[in-house]
């Protein structure tokens, strides 16, 4: 506990910090503009959308309208959900490829995918 | 072991508590799954002060607890996946004893998150919840080192009165 702070703790916290800053910009980096959102309820595929015209999703599991997804502007975002966090309501518009929100007591996950094959899909294929 | 009991039981109550007031705190970072974590604290605490059994315990329990108290099944998943993963690092850090106690924290942080997060992927069975893992390494790193200084400043203070050699066996 009263060891200080010394050259092993620089050293191995400059090189967590470097991974995730690289880790941190790849990712970013990564990311083309997407046009159309998947929805997926519980690992299996519920819609597909296009970004390009505004309207509104309900979401129904089990005939119940869980959550409402809205596209506004290219953008995609979570409207309302009826699970008690409501975390996914306050997650930010995706709109890049690969952005999601994702409502976990539900189950529901969006993700925004693109058109043009990935450049990483060529490469390997 | 009575007397061990009763001990634990109130670090116990600590770590609890100090899940609700994190709870209650007007204080939203406003990224959506980050959290401060104060209840690791006692973790931390623990770890270095009394024993990995004991805090292992606590932790554990901590998490079983305000998952049914505060949380459901889902956060209990999440907790334990995190917690276990932390625990276990910040174990090692500690048994190496070549690390400072906010560079042993801000590791368990980063691993809790990282947790968290594959367990997410699990859940959703979706891996692009990969793309959240920066946001997440970032905020792990952030909240342990300011878990790890609180830590630092509480422990040297404690350690006069909690310790291994005056802990009720």
């Amino acid at each position: 506990m009263n060891r200080r702070f010394g050259k092993n703790d620089i050293l191995l916290l400059g090189m967590l910090a470097v991974v995730i800053l690289v880790f941190y910009v790849g990712m970013t980096s990564a990311l083309q503009s997407g046009d159309s959102i998947i929805i997926t309820v519980n690992g299996s595929e519920y819609g597909r959308y296009s970004l390009t015209e505004n309207k509104e999703i309900p979401i129904k599991i089990d005939g119940k309208v869980t959550n409402i997804v809205t596209i506004e502007n290219g953008t995609a975002y979570m409207l309302e959900a009826d699970c008690p966090d409501q975390l996914c309501m306050h997650q930010n518009a995706i709109s890049k490829d690969k952005e999601s929100i994702i409502c976990l007591p539900n189950r529901v996950v969006v993700t925004v995918e693109s058109e043009q094959k990935n450049t990483l899909d060529d490469v390997a294929g | 072991m009575k007397k061990s009991v009763a001990y634990l039981g109130v670090f116990l109550a600590l770590a609890m508590i100090l899940s609700y007031v994190e709870a209650i705190l007007p204080f939203a970072i406003g990224i959506p799954g980050v959290k401060l974590g104060l209840a690791n604290l006692v973790t931390v605490l623990m770890l270095y002060l009394i024993g990995w059994r004991e805090a292992l315990c606590v932790s554990v329990l901590r998490i079983v607890l305000t998952g049914i108290l505060f949380g459901n099944l889902v956060s209990i998943c999440y907790g334990l996946a995190g917690g276990l993963l932390s625990f276990v690092l910040m174990f090692i850090l500690i048994r190496i004893n070549r690390f400072h106690v906010v560079t042993v924290s801000i590791c368990g942080g980063i691993i809790h998150n990282m947790g968290q997060l594959i367990v997410a992927g699990f859940l959703v069975s979706s891996y692009y919840v990969i793309y959240y893992m920066p946001v997440l390494l970032i905020a792990g790193f952030v909240t342990g080192a300011l878990i790890g200084i609180v830590a630092k400043e509480v422990g040297g203070r404690l350690c006069i009165h909690i310790s291994k050699a005056n802990y009720p066996k």
